[in-house]
């Protein structure tokens, strides 16, 4: 796995420094059905990886772990040192609660599949609430900031705009600009185009794209957009049944694989 | 008694009983208020993630809900003070917003639950993404999305109380049904007083009704404000609307 991360330079750097997320054989089971059995894994600061893989495989239940919105069956998540689900007690490992959960996911933002804007807020409202009544920061510094990232995602005309008014692509380009307001460390994105109709697809992966090649946070991309992970990630997982079936540099895993899985499911994909 | 109906009865008696309807509707706002907040008592102590409370809460709001109000009036003034350790005595007045609030407070609950359940899942899990505290998400993401669909509902409510309030002359509260009655009492004369409570009654809820009926329009178009729709599109979608809701009136 080492030789094939260390593809130019900038992965040779990621490989040495200390992952800022680890993943230490986490599952994850919804009543009697197995979503996860067993996931490993390293994110590095800076790092971009692409999740692909069949549906239902368990790559959203990856990225939700990490944010928190799903608990882990069992196994440990380390998120810059801490354990992310689990907290101290008196000496003993206990349930994490609200507050140890605040403190450690504050690292990380997300862009979802339905982008979940508050629809009662205009856009700029949206990007603003988060940094001032979660991290208490100066309003007109915020402010500013809001108007800077909503112009990068090409929505600095629209600020007062209810979300209700834009298309699904301007939609998700806002939940971006909400997200990265925050300033986060590692961006997790789910599925952010499925929801969109296909002419409005390539507008958000540019902006995605943009991200990834000027700002030096780590991003985990569940996506099915082959060509696009290629073309960011770093690495790409291929997961299958609930398991890292395949992983590596994305050309080695999208172009190269020997795995007949990773080949069937590329084929069929590239074939629909 | 008179048997007929005589206009000078009626002249005299509708200064006195509009005497009554300050009493009247200040009490309505008061178990209104009260069961605004009260509403939201319920709420939490609901989602307490402890099955116990759950369970009594249920139970308790159950068994408000099939009991009338008349019942709890009586309980809360005559019994209420002597029942040992937590009993005490009550004025009407206080008597009656705690029981007349707590009853309908069981109905709003339900309400705030609706509206609540009616925000998107996704809500929840953007807010918990942007790492807002759990009085935060309540506060700024939550309830500015749950309550205001509700209002037309709270509305009515508003409007089924104020015609409940008169309950409370049982226990001598003075609004203007206790007026009428003292002043049928008073002159044997009850036609004209009471006729005067209906014709009050019918004047404050009708328009009110009314009201609401637009406040609901009002709320279902209420993201929409600043419209990239041309303001006179937005227009002819309110008309259409108002005018819909007239026909219904």
């Amino acid at each position: 796995m080492s030789e094939t991360l260390v593809k130019d330079k900038k992965s040779s750097i990621l490989l040495n420094s200390e992952p800022i997320v680890k993943y230490r054989d986490v599952t994850k089971s919804f009543g009697d059905v197995h979503v996860l059995k067993g996931i490993n894994l390293d994110i590095h600061p800076g790092e971009k990886i692409a999740v692909i893989g069949p549906s239902g495989s368990g790559k959203t239940t990856i990225i939700r772990m990490l944010m928190t919105l799903e608990e882990p069956s069992s196994g440990d998540i380390i998120v810059n040192g801490t354990n992310l689900w689990k907290m101290d007690k008196k000496g003993l490992s206990i349930r994490a609660n609200e507050k140890h959960l605040r403190d450690v996911r504050g690292d990380i933002g997300m862009v979802f599949q339905h982008f979940n804007l508050f629809p009662h807020m205009t856009i700029l409202e949206n990007c603003m609430s988060a940094p001032i009544h979660v991290k208490k920061e100066n309003k007109e510094e915020v402010r500013e900031r809001s108007i800077k990232m909503l112009d990068r995602v090409g929505l600095g005309d629209k600020l007062e705009f209810y979300p209700s008014q834009l298309s699904g692509g301007q939609k998700q380009r806002v939940a971006m600009a909400r997200a990265l307001v925050m300033r986060p460390k590692i961006m997790l994105f789910d599925e952010v185009t499925s929801a969109l109709d296909p002419e409005l697809v390539g507008e958000v992966l540019e902006v995605i794209r943009d991200i990834a090649k000027n700002d030096d946070m780590a991003m985990v991309l569940v996506t099915h957009e082959m060509d696009f992970a290629l073309d960011v990630a770093d690495k790409v997982l291929f997961l299958d049944q609930g398991v890292i079936a395949e992983q590596g540099a994305a050309r080695d895993v999208l172009e190269h694989t020997e795995n007949e899985r990773v080949q069937a499911f590329l084929k069929r994909f590239r074939r629909g | 008694m008179s048997s007929n109906f005589r206009w000078e009865t009626f002249v005299e008696a509708f200064p006195l009983v509009l005497q009554g309807l300050g009493l009247t509707v200040g009490l309505t706002f008061a178990c209104f208020g009260f069961a605004l907040l009260f509403g939201f008592v319920w709420i939490f102590l609901r989602r307490i993630p402890n099955k116990p409370i759950v369970w009594i809460c249920t139970w308790v709001m159950e068994f408000i809900r099939s009991t009338p109000p008349l019942v709890q009036l009586f309980f809360l003034y005559y019994a209420w003070p002597v029942v040992p350790v937590v009993g005490v005595t009550l004025e009407p007045f206080t008597c009656a917003v705690l029981g007349i609030g707590i009853h309908y407070s069981t109905y709003i609950g339900e309400i705030y639950r609706s509206g609540i359940e009616g925000v998107d899942k996704g809500q929840w899990e953007a807010s918990t993404a942007l790492n807002f505290s759990n009085a935060d998400k309540w506060k700024k993401i939550i309830l500015p999305q749950a309550i205001p669909p509700t209002i037309p509902m709270l509305g009515n409510y508003f409007i089924i109380m104020f015609k409940e309030v008169p309950l409370a002359s049982v226990i001598g509260v003075g609004g203007i049904l206790f007026m009428a009655n003292s002043y049928g009492a008073s002159h044997f004369a009850y036609l004209e007083p009471l006729t005067i409570v209906g014709i009050i009654f019918l004047a404050l809820s009708y328009p009110s009704s009314i009201l609401i009926r637009k406040l609901e329009v009002k709320m279902n178009t209420r993201f929409d404000k600043n419209a990239v729709l041309s303001k006179s599109k937005m227009k002819t979608i309110q008309g259409m609307n108002l005018e819909g809701s007239d026909r219904i009136v």
